[in-house]
């Protein structure tokens, strides 16, 4: 059986962190550039982010066999937050403060991003963040590598209303009651009634984070589209929820030809632990598919697996990020010549690196980069078919242009040094 | 005659105890704010945070002691009333923010205008008043426990079934808080604080002050435990946790001296939570989650039961774990060690490493007498 | 809302260039069905329509399944059925068309004889869009099949597409059908093209709605809105009236559904708790590592569907089977060491096992989590837990179909193992009376291990049934430990009988909280619920009585 194999393999994971603080080659003399790790190892949030962790392992070793950084090596330094918050706080703290690490990637919910966020002001330091989020926000010591809003919400309801999407008319928007899905959902309300659907068409349903049974639901999202006109599923449905709402929908024998569902919080990770048989069809958007044929992608999936020691092994949108955001990094530090965080705070804003879908992203001065949006259908053996992109990199917005709140606002690091610059009064804030 | 009166109420660990925390309360201050960062003998910043925040989860430690070591009421929802006291300091230092926000309104957190609420809900009316504020830290949760223990306490729901609903309790609000609608900011809670008191809440004398805060409350809860327990008051306490019937049939109004004890504590608890916040700088409805609470009777489990002074200790040592052993190559396994040490200490120490470590002291002293052992 | 609708009469255009009325569209469509029913099929027009698939770019794939519809060739079906699994490869540079069967043989598509796959294949792909019209060709081209399954089949996927060009197809198939339950779906499917077409008569429109309302399911109300949102005057009373009569029916239905649901959550509820109901209910450790071995039950299953998929896949749909009792006896074992290792010194603290328990299942959870990761593992459904049927209109899933009856199976399981056999019997005395017990000669150690055992394997058991709905991950009993001391705690400690009634009324009062107050209100209604009824039996539905009980 596959376990003994697995064992070795979890252990050779785990103590890779272990061979960095063993390993002295070239660089003995100079001293190391220590980078932080910050993804939770233990609890809820394991499940997704002991993945980030191990990505940026493979990242950090193989740039030390490329040479380092400056000349230097680099050194991994793993923290757990353990999925809770505080602890969030409490571990930037230590990285910043104690192990004096040149940057930080990690965070994966919002509310961990909050939670260190006054530590990375306080300390000026630098944090990455990977994941696709609600926006509203551009910090001077953040940088975020994930979607914003207009980068995976917005394209994704175009294209189901669009011909080849299905000309859908009558729209769910099924959440996770936290801010991400609000907020999204917030925006696409908004733009929906833009477009001139009406309310009666727009069901909003949240659920709590974990939730298992989604018999009634899944029964009242059959009920909805039973009224004459093309239906779709928009979900924000996050972490462990959707297993149970995919298996239910397969087995209430909701196929994508009738009501699709589009989701913006499941990959190719989230689908290794479903039967897709069912759920082919079915969609998500998304910055990065690991079906997109592309000679550095086929090299990252290929260093990734080798990485892990398993053949199987899937790669996701937020490694991706890590992976830009990271070799962005390495540029602007060696553009600065320096690890000094306000250095490179500097120097970001402005930096290319390549994506792993054959573009060229770029750090914008509002701290977001550009990324392609692509809709990929679900396949059979897990992975996605690309059915729709966007023939150019958007750029991504930190503040929304369809909330009242926000649509004055955009973040300016460059020229400004704001980021919540008001474009009506010229001020920054208010 | 204060000192007189401590000598009187105090054993000696109460005495190592309140000595201990007077040195830490001096030579912190000095060594993070005197001393020179380049010295062996500087304490950091970050140090500081994690002692006043051990500090509140001492405080939680001895609140809860005081109900289930010296009356036997399990509480599994005590990071409920923590949570609460939270809230309510969270609360004020939202409201402090006041133009700073990212959106600039001058009234409503920025997670409402983020909603497209236009106006401040009831719930939030008066909490840019530090004294309502601080009046609520201990309002609310006293008044739980008092609704909650009146009813439970006077239909003698005891042992686990009062374990259970203390459970069912801190879900319900995990769950509660946890909705976006009911306007206390969803999953993200509050965050972002700036001010407290009119004091920058990141400022190195801010953060000192909230230390010293926190060892006073500690100092505080446990006196005030301390005087609970050693007076009539107290002997009736215990006399219920080891025989509930017999006490209710000596003529004693059992449920009387459960209600206010619980309530007692259930302050305490909330008192805890809102030095908690400042010092970590988010709170969220995570804090109600009811492995929280489960957390913190085996922080007092293996401390020592019905000792007051181990509870902390148990606080403290958990806790100092849980830092060490989730940062670098041991982080992946740091659940194991959590798991084994729970087990050890409950087989093989039952009355907690204080007691242990006293019944060794005793050993060695060849006093003999054995542990006292906590009666169920 | 008329896009599908002319989406179609476009696609009819393509087909047939220059004619536009729905007269000449008719007359052309005649003329190619002719061709279906008489000729033999004109090869070239066929490999034209191939062609099509060789780009694999969207629009060539739809033209290119109009033309294999319209060319109307048998050796079609096959490629179309290829296309909707992602089975049809092609190579553009060498104009190769192949085909893979479901055993994975290869077909060349023009000529249907087996050929080689070509080198560097290209699997053509299909959005949903084109995976609709695929289907409904299929439909079209498959409503005359010798086989009955796959002629419901089409007209069910005519009566989706609503394809015009499929009704000459339908009225001939009609006439010839003779199984009533296949004569009903084309007659549906000819009231659906019929009734969305406005150049029908009305009354042929009319009497098309009585066809459509004979019964009612959501599709049925679906399409008499659709029709109702551009229906004419005349047409509109009629439709009121068939959506009315449906919706009456869906609505008493839905209650129905609802207490269905309730009774599934209920028997979820009533599975994850009742190995609780023996570990905390009768032997009085509050067991934290109960959901532990709840997930290990689900990791077994895993390991168990791991192993049959690659040494014995015919063996798939038994693989829950050959789990049960793996399952049973790795939870137990488990159980076994955990009580013998730590629990027996804990007798009489029962607060404490709490926190032993604890401490085992955080490192069990950590365990799992370095062992397998700590992502999803995949566990399948076996065929026979797929999909639903229709029971009296009601939508019934086998799964939980399946777990209603599997948590009554162990629910009678277990009393008889405690009221019927021996170790029952030594299990409740050595429970009630543990002295005593000793003193009649009972190994109360051993008993001891053996319940403590049997509550973890029923608890491991119920990880094999739980696998099935719900995510294979280190997480998983976490989900489950505070409803299950809550279904314990309400029914009563130490009553089986108050565990399956609590289980159930809770499950129940859930759903039937759930549309009106929303899914997390709803819960949390129910958690108040609890603790006021606490207050009022402070020992759950069905107290022990007796003197047992002072402690």
């Amino acid at each position: 059986m596959s376990i003994s194999r697995r064992r070795l393999l979890g252990s050779a994971v785990g103590g890779a962190a272990i061979l960095h603080y063993g390993r002295m080659g070239a660089f003995a003399q100079a001293p190391t550039i220590k980078i932080g790790i910050l993804h939770s190892l233990s609890g809820t949030m394991a499940i997704s982010e002991t993945t980030l962790k191990d990505v940026m392992l493979m990242l950090i070793e193989e740039q030390n066999k490329k040479g380092g950084v400056l000349g230097r090596r680099l050194e991994a330094v793993v923290a757990d937050p353990a999925s809770n918050w505080p602890l969030f706080a409490e571990k930037a703290r230590e990285l910043i403060a104690r192990d004096k690490v040149a940057a930080t990637f990690g965070c994966w919910t919002s509310v961990s991003r909050k939670s260190v966020l006054p530590v990375f002001k306080e300390l000026n330091n630098i944090l990455f963040y990977p994941v696709q989020y609600e926006g509203e926000e551009s910090e001077r010591n953040v940088f975020y590598t994930g979607a914003a809003p207009n980068q995976q919400a917005i394209p994704a309801v175009d294209y189901l209303m669009s011909k080849d999407g299905g000309e859908v008319k009558r729209w769910v928007l099924a959440g996770t009651d936290y801010v991400y899905p609000r907020t999204t959902n917030k925006i696409l309300e908004a733009y929906l009634k833009s477009k001139g659907v009406a309310d009666a068409d727009i069901m909003i349903n949240y659920t709590p984070f974990g939730h298992a049974d989604w018999q009634t639901i899944v029964s009242s999202i059959k009920t909805f589209g039973a009224a004459g006109k093309k239906t779709a599923v928009v979900s924000t449905i996050n972490g462990d929820a959707n297993v149970p709402f995919y298996k239910e929908l397969g087995n209430q024998g909701i196929k994508a030809t009738d009501i699709p569902v589009v989701a913006f919080s499941v990959g190719e990770e989230e689908l290794a632990g479903i039967d897709t048989k069912p759920l082919v069809g079915h969609l998500a958007a998304w910055n990065y598919f690991q079906s997109v044929k592309n000679p550095d992608n086929d090299a990252f999936i290929k260093a990734w697996q080798a990485f892990t020691k398993n053949p199987k092994r899937v790669t996701n949108d937020p490694m991706e990020a890590h992976y830009i955001g990271f070799n962005m990094w390495v540029k602007a530090v060696e553009a600065a010549k320096s690890v000094d965080p306000d250095a490179v705070i500097k120097a970001l804003p402005g930096v290319k690196a390549p994506n792993l879908t054959g573009g060229i992203s770029e750090m914008l001065p509002n701290h977001h980069i550009t990324k392609p949006v692509m809709i990929g259908e679900v396949r059979e053996d897990g992975q996605f078919d690309v059915v729709w992109q966007t023939k150019d990199l958007v750029p991504g917005d930190a503040w929304s242009k369809h909330l009242d709140g926000s649509k004055d606002l955009i973040g300016d690091w460059v020229t400004r040094n704001c980021g919540n610059w008001n474009t009506k009064t010229n001020t920054c804030g208010s | 005659m204060i000192a007189a009166l401590l000598a009187e109420k105090l054993d000696g660990r109460g005495k190592i105890f309140l000595i201990f925390l007077a040195l830490l309360a001096l030579l912190v201050p000095i060594c993070n704010l005197l001393v020179p960062a380049g010295s062996a003998f500087h304490i950091g910043t970050g140090t500081v945070v994690l002692l006043g925040k051990w500090l509140c989860y001492a405080m939680l430690a001895v609140a809860l002691d005081l109900v289930w070591g010296y009356c036997g009421i399990l509480s599994l929802g005590h990071g409920a009333f923590f949570a609460l006291g939270g809230y309510a300091m969270g609360m004020y230092l939202m409201r402090q923010i006041g133009t700073r926000g990212v959106y600039g309104h001058p009234v409503l957190p920025d997670f409402m205008v983020f909603l497209n609420w236009t106006e401040l809900p009831v719930a939030w009316w008066g909490f840019q008043n530090p004294v309502y504020a601080m009046f609520m830290v201990l309002a609310v949760p006293g008044a739980l426990a008092f609704v909650f223990g009146w009813f439970a306490f006077r239909s003698r729901v005891t042992g686990v079934y009062l374990s259970i609903i203390t459970q069912a309790l801190t879900y319900a609000l995990l769950l509660a808080f946890f909705r976006n609608d009911m306007g206390f900011g969803g999953n993200n809670g509050l965050t972002d604080f700036k001010d407290i008191f009119g004091f920058n809440v990141q400022s190195a004398g801010t953060r000192m002050a909230l230390f010293l805060a926190s060892v006073a409350g500690l100092v505080i809860a446990f006196l005030i435990a301390r005087f609970m327990v050693t007076s009539t008051f107290g002997k009736v306490l215990v006399a219920i946790r080891d025989a509930e019937s017999r006490t209710r049939f000596l003529g004693y109004r059992v449920e009387r001296f459960k209600l206010l004890v619980f309530v007692v504590s259930a302050m305490m608890a909330g008192v805890a939570g809102a030095l908690y916040v400042p010092q970590v700088g988010i709170i969220n409805p995570s804090e109600f989650s009811p492995i929280n609470s489960i957390e913190a009777v085996v922080w007092v489990a293996m401390g020592g039961r019905g000792t007051l002074v181990g509870a902390a200790l148990g606080a403290g040592i958990v806790n100092a774990l849980k830092t060490t052993f989730t940062t670098g190559a041991l982080a992946p396994y740091w659940l194991f060690v959590l798991g084994a040490l729970f087990v050890l200490v409950t087989v093989a120490l039952p009355a907690g490493i204080l007691g242990a470590a006293e019944s060794l002291i005793k050993r060695m002293r060849g006093s003999g007498s054995p542990a006292r052992k906590p009666a169920e | 809302m008329n896009h599908r609708h002319t989406t179609l009469r476009d696609r009819a255009r393509a087909i047939a260039p220059g004619l536009a009325s729905p007269a000449l569209l008719a007359l052309a469509i005649l003329f190619l069905l002719t061709c279906f029913a008489s000729l033999p099929a004109r090869a070239q027009d066929y490999n034209a329509a191939l062609d099509k698939f060789l780009s694999d770019s969207f629009p060539d794939t739809e033209a290119g399944i109009a033309g294999v519809q319209a060319v109307g060739d048998p050796r079609g079906v096959p490629v179309i059925e290829a296309l909707l699994d992602r089975r049809l490869l092609v190579n553009q540079a060498a104009k190769a068309i192949v085909y893979r069967d479901r055993a994975g043989a290869t077909f060349d598509a023009r000529t249907g004889e087996p050929a080689a796959a070509p080198d560097s294949p290209t699997t053509v792909r299909l959005n949903n869009r084109l995976r609709g019209i695929a289907q409904a060709a299929l439909g079209a081209m498959t409503l005359l099949s010798p086989d009955p399954t796959r002629r419901r089949q089409a007209a069910e996927a005519v009566f989706r597409s609503r394809d015009a060009s499929a009704l000459p197809a339908i009225d001939q198939a009609l006439a010839r059908e003779t199984l009533p339950s296949v004569r009903d779906a084309l007659r549906l499917a000819r009231a659906a093209i019929v009734l969305t077409d406005d150049a029908t008569p009305m009354a042929d429109r009319i009497a098309a709605v009585d066809v459509v309302s004979a019964s009612a399911d959501r599709d049925r109300i679906g399409l008499l809105r659709q029709v109702m949102n551009r229906a004419p005057a005349e047409l509109k009373p009629a439709l009121e009236a068939g959506i009315a009569k449906i919706e009456n029916v869906l609505k008493m239905r839905e209650i129905a559904q609802t207490f269905w649901f309730g009774l599934s959550l209920g028997s979820v509820l009533l599975l994850a708790a009742i190995g609780l109901a023996i570990t905390f209910g009768v032997m009085g450790v509050i067991n934290m590592a109960h959901g532990e071995m709840v997930m290990i039950g689900a990791y077994v299953t895993f390991m168990v569907q791991e192993t049959i998929r690659n040494s014995a896949p015919e063996l798939f749909d038994y693989s829950l089977l050959i789990s049960l009792p793996l399952a049973f006896f790795v939870a137990g074992a488990i159980g076994v060491a955990i009580e013998r290792g730590i629990i027996r010194f804990l007798y009489g603290r029962p607060l404490e096992t709490l926190l032993a328990t604890f401490g085992v299942s955080l490192f069990l959870q950590q365990g799992v989590r370095t062992i397998f990761g700590p992502t999803n593992r995949e566990v399948g459904a076996p065929g026979f837990m797929s999909g639903y049927f229709e029971f009296f209109g009601l939508q019934i899933t086998y799964g939980r179909l399946w777990i209603v009856v599997f948590a009554i199976f162990v629910f009678a399981m277990l009393l008889l193992v405690l009221k019927g056999t021996s170790l029952g019997l030594h299990m409740r005395a050595v429970t009630q009376n543990r002295r005593m017990a000793a003193s009649m000669g009972i190994r109360t150690g051993f008993v001891d291990a053996m319940t403590f055992g049997l509550g973890s394997g029923i608890a491991g058991i119920a990880g094999v049934a739980l696998s099935q709905i719900d995510n294979v991950s280190p997480n998983l009993g976490q989900g489950y430990i505070i409803d299950s001391f809550m279904v314990v705690v309400f029914g009563g400690v130490g009553n089986l009988w108050g565990t399956l009634v609590a289980a159930l009324s809770l499950g129940v009062a859930n759903k039937l909280l759930e549309p009106f107050a929303g899914a997390v209100l709803g819960k949390i209604l129910i958690l108040v619920l609890l603790i006021l009824f606490i207050q009022k039996r402070p020992r759950g539905l069905f107290a022990l009585k007796g003197r047992a009980v002072e402690q």
